[in-house]
């Protein structure tokens, strides 16, 4: 048994006269008194004394690459280096996206300066924390914060490799061990092959079923926020801007601020931010607007609702907004009656039950994993702000009687592509998220669409529409299987609810039947496979004039090319 | 704690991990006397005992006990000392 941090408190003031002395210094960027006790109690455990130096709070680099520090003068037989995960995850959270991939580099780049002007120096690696803003597809990204922290941990092995006076100390395998004590039950392993304990098994299979569920389509896309005592302490209303807790001076306002960080993540990652609070408009605003503390700003939330109705509507109204389900939406709240009544009258929604203590929530909510996803791409940071443009052409919209003109006035342009490296893992992306306007609801992930890109039974086209308002990005794609010498298939035909009404779906068959009849084709044939989102396209080929097909249990339509006409849309194609 | 004692908690652990309401221990019981109980189950037992009494079984109690007679002996040996 090791000794507690008691009995190691008690050894100081043990007799320890005649033991040999040995010079450590011990320099973090969290607060190491404790562990500076427990060190020095450990010493005369071991048979000697520890001759600390403890550096100043967070003084790891001016005490390490100055050489006129104090640490220098002390000239320590070891210098023991705790740089805590926290801080590592907070210095990435505050780092522009495009530096956030570059972490590890950039950290194991100031242990080498260290370790060139010093002698023997014992470095903690980092224990992980996940953030699950990814989910267990953080494996699959470079920018991701466990990504970057699992590749610190090898590189400091690495380096440690090459400089022989670096020694890691394992913090990270001390982690491990102490959940391997949850996770694995050795009395049972031996006598059975089974590694995991009963009690880690439920969340193994739930961590499978998040990735299954992830690539069937049901992932979270949009994350509610309350504002008082979710986004920050106290009151808004009655406390004014300059006194809610934020930020790392005021009570515990820190929790506050990681928490935002926290959303700030995942809004860069493509979640949705939507705030649904109690308040007058103006007050709930003002401290997005004038706070320096404050994480997230106006621009990073996409529907602010702020008023005095019941938030089952409120968030009715955010649904009605974004176009999206309610089984998509996770809803933050630290009032359990407000939990409640969301709950009872919107049952889809995901309410978390959190915890009581606001320093408590991020740790629950990595542990339920929300957001995990099956894809990631580049545009995914710029989905709220494309949701903002589109709540600036519904204002535009209400000033047009002719809906006609209103798509005049757009001036919409489209650019058709076949698929390409460049645009695939967005044509998967989409095939792994439109549940409305989806034919036939097959999910392609990037290697199956980049299989079907080169298959020459297959004609593929992606779509994408601006406007004078912004750019959508890419919003639609179609995938044709050449059934035979008469007939192509619509394989695949989804669009994003975006650009819902704006005419692009007759855009689209514009671009089918010019193909189609370019390559002798006299037959067009669609089919639409319900599920229990896509009732929105059930009549889409008859609408567009398919007739169905009789004799079959499937819901198949066909369209003759001899006499085809050109829809009519208001889309330019360049 | 009385060996009655752990009989009643065992029976109960039993009685819901085989799902059967009715279900009775006696010293003599074995795995043959009760359907489904299989080595799976048996895991499932031990863990649920573990922590019911909190305690622990090595490798070897888990594998030697021939009745309930011999379960229940080893309860009460760890749980009194």
């Amino acid at each position: 048994m090791i000794s507690s941090f008691k009995t190691l408190q008690k050894n100081l003031k043990k007799d320890t006269g005649s033991l040999p002395r040995i010079k450590v210094a011990l320099v973090g960027d969290t607060a190491t008194q404790f562990l500076a006790i427990a060190l020095k109690g450990m010493g005369v455990e071991k048979g000697c004394i520890i001759d600390l130096f403890e550096a100043e709070y967070n003084q790891v680099e001016s005490q390490l690459l100055n050489n006129t520090s104090e640490l220098y003068a002390f000239a320590a037989d070891y210098i023991v280096v705790l740089q805590s995960s926290h801080k590592l995850m907070s210095l990435f959270n505050n780092m522009p996206a495009e530096q956030q991939r570059r972490l590890a580099d950039e950290r194991i780049e100031l242990i080498k300066n260290i370790c060139a002007t010093h002698t023997r120096l014992i470095c903690c690696n980092y224990p992980e924390i996940d953030d699950t803003v990814f989910g267990s597809y953080s494996n699959k990204v470079k920018s991701s914060f466990t990504y970057q922290i699992r590749k610190l941990n090898l590189s400091l092995m690495e380096l440690s490799m090459k400089i022989p006076n670096l020694f890691i100390c394992d913090i990270a395998a001390l982690q491990n061990k102490l959940g391997r004590d949850l996770m694995f039950h050795p009395a049972v392993y031996i006598g059975t092959e089974m590694v995991l304990s009963l009690d880690a098994v439920p969340y193994v299979a739930s961590r499978i079923m998040d990735i299954i569920c992830a690539l069937q389509g049901k992932f979270k896309k949009c994350l509610i926020l309350d504002l008082d005592n979710t986004l920050w302490g106290g009151v808004i209303g009655d406390d004014g801007y300059e006194k809610i807790e934020l930020g790392h001076e005021l009570g515990i306002g820190k929790a506050f601020t990681e928490f935002q960080q926290w959303a700030l993540k995942l809004k860069n990652r493509g979640i949705i931010l939507a705030v649904c609070s109690k308040n007058d408009q103006d007050a709930a605003k003002e401290p997005f607007e004038k706070h320096p503390e404050m994480v997230l700003r106006l621009n990073d939330i996409a529907v602010f609702i702020a008023n005095w109705d019941n938030k089952a509507d409120n968030i009715r109204r955010i649904q009605s907004i974004l176009n999206i389900g309610f089984d998509s939406m996770v809803f933050l709240d630290d009032n359990p009656f407000e939990r409640n009544l969301v709950r009872e009258n919107i049952p889809e929604i995901t309410v978390p039950e959190l915890p009581e203590d606001p320093a408590c929530y991020l740790e629950y909510l990595y542990g339920l994993n929300l957001f995990e996803t099956a894809s990631f791409s580049s545009t995914d940071a710029d989905r709220t702000k494309q949701y903002q443009i589109e709540s600036l052409r519904v204002t535009t919209k209400m000033t047009f009687t002719n809906e006609d003109d209103f798509l005049k006035s757009l001036q919409m342009k489209s650019e058709v592509k076949p698929f390409n490296s460049f645009n695939i893992p967005r044509v998967s992306q989409l095939s792994q998220r439109s549940n409305q306007f989806n034919l036939r609801t097959v999910r392609y992930t990037e290697a199956e669409i980049g299989r079907l890109a080169k298959d020459h039974h297959f004609q593929c086209f992606s779509f994408t529409l601006s406007d004078k308002f912004g750019d959508n990005g890419l919003i639609c794609a179609i995938i044709l299987e050449k059934k035979d010498t008469e007939s192509v298939f619509i394989d695949t035909w989804f669009m994003s609810c975006r650009v819902l009404k704006r005419g692009m779906e007759h855009f689209t068959l514009n671009t089918i039947a010019d193909y189609a009849i370019q390559n002798k084709f006299r037959y067009i044939i669609g089919e639409y496979i319900p599920t229990t989102k896509n009732s929105l396209v059930e009549d889409h080929y008859l609408k567009l004039g398919f007739t169905p097909v009789d004799n079959t249990s499937r819901h198949l339509f066909r369209l003759e090319l001899e006499h085809y006409e050109k829809k009519i849309c208001h889309i330019m194609a360049v | 704690m009385e060996t009655y004692e752990i009989f009643n908690q065992l029976n109960e652990i039993f009685r819901d991990i085989f799902d059967k309401e009715y279900l009775l221990l006696t010293p003599h019981t074995t795995a043959i006397d009760i359907e489904g109980w299989d080595s799976l189950n048996h895991i499932q037992l031990i863990v649920e005992i573990e922590k019911k009494f909190k305690i622990k079984f090595s490798s070897k109690e888990i594998f030697s006990w021939k009745n309930v007679g011999d379960m229940v002996q080893s309860i009460q040996t760890k749980v009194s000392s």
